[in-house]
């Protein structure tokens, strides 16, 4: 049987049209009504729907210097399970990538994973500190062709070294990923301010201190006409103001996490840290409103911040556990669950959010293309007819920090194709 | 079910009960009643007024709840604790009687002496009931006895007073 | 009932029977009985990862008077700071064959994790987690009023109650607001608009500003601890405004009714929120609320360890 060469037979196509797709040295060759092709490999896509390959702008792979938690190896395998072709390397590794030897290390690392593209994400400040511009210059060069920058983890606080930040990737056609944070109204925050955080006991993360940032950092981009993106967007506040920024031509993109489209706050009541997340877990209202902006396009794509965390940072205290959750294999089935299944997004809507625009707004040149003939193969199958059920103990990931353990989910990732190979094959990692 | 005592049973019963109390103590100067909650309470409420009608003097009753010093607790759910009043008089070297409605096990009264055992040191420890049905499990006897009821352990017996269920009579549930 | 977390695993009738159960056991506590032999051959260790000689010494008192054995286990410092030694020393205490952990952290949630886990299988009671509860001393100031103000019948209703100072830091008002509320008592809250928690307007009580209005109004007031670090964090200018608008003065003690009562759970910084002339004064039952926590911790502890052990996993 081949490996170089499919045919899918019978799968939707995000227009609605049921087709054949062949598949043929990376690239697709022929999209028919009815395709044979005897060198190659048959894969029943019937009741399925063919994606581009998801592509995430936003993940931690903590290598180097994690790698107890994940590494680019384990990131890919989680990715490819989830059906992505692409994911993008946070910069808050140990050591910092901020400098042109640290994200040559990740691509090259992804390279050798083979399973998907690793894009690595620069530093926008040396070791994150918000203090001084990293090498973005030389990031950008690199064999790492680095286009998005962002301290993520942490808030480019300062309002001068954002503004030059945001002036000096202009050069290098880049963007600025915002993590937005007001550190000064954040100090020792566990969780979204509100009544359940008043009764818990547990010290707020106020929702202004998002839509603070949020909104000073779109004003500059407009001044100084530069390039901002605002990474997991979760307060309606927030969403008003990107929607306004928009309205008035500001050239924003903005992205919502899957946890963020489906969770709340008052899942902290049982105090597991499972649910601690950095930006929090928030209200009904701001669900809600995240919904509705990502079904608009004022929130542009849906990113992971799939965030890899060992056993002994969730299993103690709130207070002491670390903040994240994993994201890759459950992000499309949340996007079913909260988005499609609701009539709110279209399967159409979801190539936008989870691949055309991701690699549009990260310049990812082979990404994030049209099933269609002449696109390079980065192809996803999902059947959102099954379900199937979360189980911590069966990730691809290294970590098990999933909120969604046991919970059941619809759609089912069945093929991914990288660059026309196979790396998800019925579901089982190649 | 069947009527093993009518209200008027109970009441000549504890009447010879409050007589056999003062003539084995020779008097009424040095007792100090104390029954047992719930219902050997009320029990020791009635013959304290009894005997304070023989005797022409005031004998308060007062109650000893032995929750505390219980030996099955773990073995069924929750019970709440009831009060204790011990009478002005006091135990220290006194004749205590306790009164409880039905001996049974005999545990009930084994946990009234501890937990006396703990308030002081009577002189003596009397014991007045108005049923005694068998099948003590411990070494333990009543001093005065209202109506000794033979009974089979699968049977039930249940005491009803005035004072909480409307009516005085003694009733035996089950076969013999 | 088989963990103490927080006053909200209580209904009205089980907090009923823990102030009436502490009334039998203060009656006997007062005669010549010193101990009682109802929790004999049981473990109950005192794991006080926050210090605290009070609470604990309570709670020690409480635990021997019923013939129960007790453990102290006190990790200070950095010991138990990091989760992952919560997670072995409640393995060991499982070992140890505690039937019973009475838990002080300074992590909200941290007692509950415990009771959640699977690490053992012993009956967690909460001395005090963060910011979040303190039941058994809502329960014993609960106590208190009753005894001091109580109309005859078994709660608290219409009782009016004034609650005073740093509600936002503070695990006893938490408590309280929902013990008092439960118990039909009154709630008022009173302190500097920087220290009320967002999200109070849901909370069973009304919010003042002004102590001066509220306390001729109540019939018992809880003076609650002001830590001086709170300053430094720009929660009030200084200790002098702080007192000025919301201390516990002669001024304002003359004003009160002429029953009620004051309160403070303790430790006092007097002078502070409290004056030292008021403090002791005759209204003052703040000496009597450390007995009365005796006798409430031994009702806690009978009442979740007596009866016959309930299943695992229910409440």
């Amino acid at each position: 049987m081949s490996t170089t060469t499919f045919v899918l037979k019978g799968g939707t196509l995000v227009d609605g049209s049921i087709s054949d797709i062949l598949i043929d040295g990376g690239v697709i060759t022929r999209i028919e009504k009815s395709l044979t092709d005897e060198h190659a490999t048959v894969i029943d896509a019937t009741d399925s729907i063919v994606l581009p390959g998801l592509v995430d702008l936003h993940t931690h792979l903590r290598q180097p210097g994690r790698e107890d938690a994940e590494t680019v190896a384990s990131a890919s395998r989680a990715g490819a399970k989830g059906g992505f072709t692409a994911l993008s390397a946070m910069a808050n590794t140990s050591p910092v990538a901020d400098n042109a030897g640290v994200v040559e290390q990740v691509y090259r690392l992804g390279q050798e994973a083979g399973l998907l593209d690793v894009f690595p994400i620069g530093a926008v400040t040396e070791g994150l500190k918000g203090e001084t511009l990293s090498e973005i210059g030389a990031m950008a060069d690199s064999i790492a062709r680095v286009r998005v920058f962002s301290d993520d983890g942490m808030c480019v606080f300062d309002p001068l070294v954002m503004r030059r930040a945001l002036e000096y990737i202009k050069k290098f056609d880049g963007v600025i990923a915002q993590h937005a944070q007001e550190p000064r109204l954040t100090i020792g925050s566990q969780m979204n301010e509100g009544e359940i955080s008043a009764r818990l006991g547990l010290r707020g993360w106020p929702a202004i201190a998002e839509e603070a940032i949020i909104a000073r950092d779109v004003l500059l981009t407009d001044h100084v006409q530069s390039r901002l993106h605002v990474c997991h967007v979760t307060t309606a506040g927030g969403v008003e103001i990107i929607r306004w920024a928009k309205a008035r031509g500001i050239n924003v993109s903005a992205e919502v996490t899957p946890h963020h489209l489906l969770l709340t706050d008052d899942l902290a009541s049982s105090y597991d840290p499972i649910f601690k997340v950095n930006p929090p877990l928030r209200t009904e209202k701001d669900v809600h409103a995240l919904r509705e902006a990502l079904a608009d396009g004022t929130i542009d794509i849906v990113a992971t911040d799939h965030a890899p965390h060992t056993m002994e940072s969730k299993e103690c205290e709130w207070q002491e556990a670390s903040f994240g959750m994993l994201g890759l294999e459950t992000a499309i089935s949340i996007v079913q669950k909260t988005m499609v299944d609701n009539g709110l997004l279209t399967w159409q809507g979801v190539a936008e959010r989870m691949s055309h625009s991701p690699a549009r707004i990260g310049g990812y040149e082979h990404q994030g293309q049209k099933v269609a003939v002449g696109s390079v193969a980065n192809v996803t199958l999902i059947n959102p007819l099954k379900s199937w059920t979360v189980d911590r103990d069966l990730v691809q990931s290294r970590s098990r920090n999933t909120p969604f353990h046991g919970y059941e989910l619809p759609g089912l990732v069945t093929h991914t194709f990288y660059k026309g190979k196979l790396t998800l094959e019925n579901g089982v990692n190649v | 079910m069947s009527i093993a005592l009518s209200a008027s049973d109970i009441s000549r019963a504890l009447t010879r009960i409050s007589h056999e109390i003062v003539e084995k103590n020779q008097g009424a100067e040095n007792i100090t009643l104390l029954g047992i909650p719930t219902r050997g309470a009320h029990l020791a409420i009635r013959v304290a007024q009894t005997i304070s009608t023989i005797e022409s003097r005031e004998i308060q009753a007062g109650m000893l709840d032995i929750t505390m010093h219980r030996d099955d607790l773990r073995m069924r759910p929750l019970r709440a604790i009831m009060s204790t009043t011990i009478p002005s008089v006091g135990i220290e070297g006194r004749d205590v009687v306790l009164i409880d409605d039905v001996l049974y096990s005999g545990r009930t009264i084994r946990a009234a002496l501890d937990a006396l055992g703990e308030l002081g040191r009577p002189r003596s420890v009397q014991l007045a009931v108005l049923v005694d049905r068998g099948h003590r499990e411990l070494p333990i006897r009543a001093d005065f006895v209202g109506k000794n009821l033979p009974t089979s352990s699968s049977q039930s017996v249940r005491v009803h007073l005035v004072e909480i269920d409307g009516a005085d009579e003694v009733l035996i549930e089950g076969e013999s | 009932m088989r963990h103490l977390l927080s006053i909200s695993d209580l209904n009205k009738s089980d907090a009923i029977l823990i102030l009436d159960t502490a009334t039998e056991l203060a009656r006997v506590s007062d005669g010549q009985v010193k101990k009682l032999p109802t929790l004999r051959g049981r473990t109950i260790v005192n794991l006080f990862a926050e210090d605290s000689t009070r609470t604990r010494i309570s709670f020690e008192a409480a635990a021997k008077r019923l013939s129960a054995d007790v453990i102290n286990f006190s990790a200070k410092g950095s010991s138990i700071s990091k989760g992952e030694s919560l997670k072995d020393t409640a393995m060991t205490l499982q070992a140890m064959g505690a039937d019973a952990v009475v838990i002080r952290h300074s992590a909200s949630g941290a007692p509950q994790r415990l009771a959640d886990s699977h690490w053992m299988t012993g009956s967690v009671i909460n001395a005090g987690d963060g910011t979040h509860e303190h039941p058994s001393q809502a329960l014993l100031d609960a106590f208190t009023i009753r005894k001091h103000l109580g109309k005859g019948g078994s709660d608290l209703s219409g009782i009016k109650v004034a609650i005073v100072g740093d509600v936002l830091h503070s695990r006893v008002a938490r408590s309280n607001v929902l013990l008092l509320n439960l118990l039909g008592a009154h709630v008022t809250l009173v302190a500097p608009p920087t220290l009320l928690p967002v999200g109070v307007e849901s909370w069973p009580a009304k919010v003042s500003y002004d102590l001066d209005e509220v306390i001729s109004q109540v019939d018992a007031v809880m003076m609650l601890r002001v830590q001086q670090e709170r300053m430094n964090d720009l929660f009030f200018p200084n200790a002098r405004e702080y007192s000025r608008y919301f201390g516990l003065n002669s001024q304002r003690l003359a004003i009160m009714q002429p029953h009620a009562i004051i309160m403070h759970p303790g430790p006092m910084n007097r002078g502070l929120e409290i004056a030292a002339e008021v403090a002791d004064s005759a209204r003052s039952v703040i000496v009597e609320q450390v007995a009365n926590g005796v006798s409430i911790r031994m009702a806690i502890l009978y009442v979740l360890l007596a009866g016959a052990p309930l299943e695992a996993g229910s409440n």
